[in-house]
């Protein structure tokens, strides 16, 4: 039974060198999805836990999306857990893809204008939209691991990724430029 | 956009996730449509302003400490044989670990030892028996309306990392369209008292669950097993997971997909 988490005791040191360093990043997806620090912290403590349960599966592979999927589940079982009966719906491509609006041509001036309101713009996005983006456009990640990462085909992960910049363009070319 | 160019490519372009021929095609096209280089320059400003690297949080003071002291606990409870019960943040535990966790571990070994000693016995073997029994019926369970998949996808490297963080192991996905039963998805189940993967195929209109867990000893081949409520069961061990196909597919079809999951 070598690396068998029954008999053997995780490497912690191991588990450490690799996967710690990805500490930022399972924060910083954890704080967009909840939009919320404490919970954030949580979640990370929680989920470097589950990390090291699921290490002796860990069969090699992008450490930094290994555990960012980690992070999303631990994410999404919490909202599930924390909003028993009611939102169980499944995020619907239709109702929630469907923009009919078109981002003007200033809307490139209003964007790099305002960096505050881009944040403001991302966190108000519905979780699916977000978590596509905070995985693409901060973390970096390739599509191929965003569907790794939130089990998704990765055609959607392209048309999510596609609505939600475009719903991103309208929101910040919508706000008045007072708001800034 | 008003011309039909899809925006989905012009992200992937931007991605760089487009190979070169479809990237010089959206080149064309970008210098050829004024409404598309608009889209474009909307898109660059949202990328910059994004990747500013003002949107990412970095974890607070204080946070590795805490991750640290958590995984020595967490170590410590699992010498102990007891399950990390809550996160050590400031605020109480809103969420505790999964109650089944504490119960599927020692069972789970139980299990594992009595298959050993078991299942190589000739003759009636009760507890692989009633294992096959649950098996066929999660099988059936699994296709009532909505059953039957927790993530639907054809690609096995999207079945397989969909189980990273649901289950303590890491089963092996790999699709068999061209022996013609294309994986379908993947879900989880529970059997023998913890919680196993299920691999979801489809050959014609059967359907097949190929159901995955850690299991000591060596390999086993797959033996068919007699028809329980007229569905097949074959069960084998490779490379430490126990497996069983089921389904209503006949016999010798689904001894051919075992063989080759087992190879």
């Amino acid at each position: 039974m070598t690396g068998d988490r029954l008999e053997g005791r995780p490497d912690i040191p191991r588990f450490e060198a690799l996967v710690l360093p990805h500490l930022d990043a399972a924060f910083n997806l954890a704080r967009w999805l909840t939009r919320d620090g404490q919970e954030a912290e949580e979640i990370v403590q929680e989920a470097f836990v589950r990390a090291l349960r699921f290490f002796s599966g860990y069969r090699g592979g992008d450490v930094k999306a290994w555990l960012l999927a980690i992070v999303r589940n631990t994410c999404h079982d919490r909202m599930r857990r924390e909003r028993p009966g009611g939102q169980t719906t499944e995020f619907d491509e239709e109702v929630h893809g469907v923009d009919r609006d078109e981002p003007g041509p200033e809307a490139a001036m209003l964007i790099a204008e305002n960096s505050q309101a881009v944040s403001r713009a991302l966190e108000e996005l519905p979780l699916e939209f977000r978590e596509a983006l905070v995985l693409r456009e901060i973390e970096g990640l390739s599509y191929k691991e965003i569907a790794g990462v939130t089990g998704l085909p990765i055609g959607t992960v392209m048309s999510r990724l596609a609505r939600a910049r475009r719903r991103m363009q309208v929101q910040l070319a919508d706000r008045p430029r007072k708001e800034v | 956009m008003s011309c039909e160019h899809s925006e989905e490519l012009l992200n992937a372009y931007l991605d760089g996730e487009t190979d070169r021929v479809v990237g010089a095609d959206i080149e064309r096209v970008l210098r050829e449509c004024p409404d598309c280089s608009t889209a474009l320059r909307n898109h660059q400003a949202l990328r910059a302003a994004m990747k500013s690297g003002r949107l990412a949080f970095t974890a607070p003071a204080g946070l590795e400490a805490r991750v640290r002291q958590a995984l020595r606990d967490e170590q410590r409870a699992g010498q102990r044989g007891e399950s990390l019960v809550e996160p050590r943040a400031g605020a109480p535990a809103r969420w505790v670990w999964p109650r089944w966790l504490t119960v599927a571990l020692p069972a789970a070994a139980v299990l594992v030892v009595g298959l050993l000693f078991l299942r190589p016995a000739s003759g009636p073997v009760p507890a692989g028996d009633l294992l096959s029994e649950e098996l066929v019926t999660d099988h059936i369970r699994s296709l009532q309306a909505d059953h039957l998949t927790d993530v639907a996808s054809t690609d096995q490297h999207t079945v397989k990392p969909w189980f990273d963080g649901r289950l303590d192991f890491s089963p092996d996905v790999r699709d068999l369209a061209e022996q013609g039963s294309p994986l379908v998805g993947g879900r989880l189940d529970y059997a023998g008292n913890r919680a196993v993967a299920a691999l979801v195929y489809r050959r014609r209109q059967h359907v097949i669950n190929v159901f995955v867990w850690p299991a000591a000893g060596g390999d086993a081949a797959p033996v068919p097993e007699p028809a329980r409520r007229g569905y097949n069961v074959i069960r084998w061990t490779r490379s430490g997971f126990a497996h069983a196909a089921v389904s209503d597919l006949n016999a010798t079809e689904l001894s051919e997909l075992a063989d080759t999951l087992s190879r």
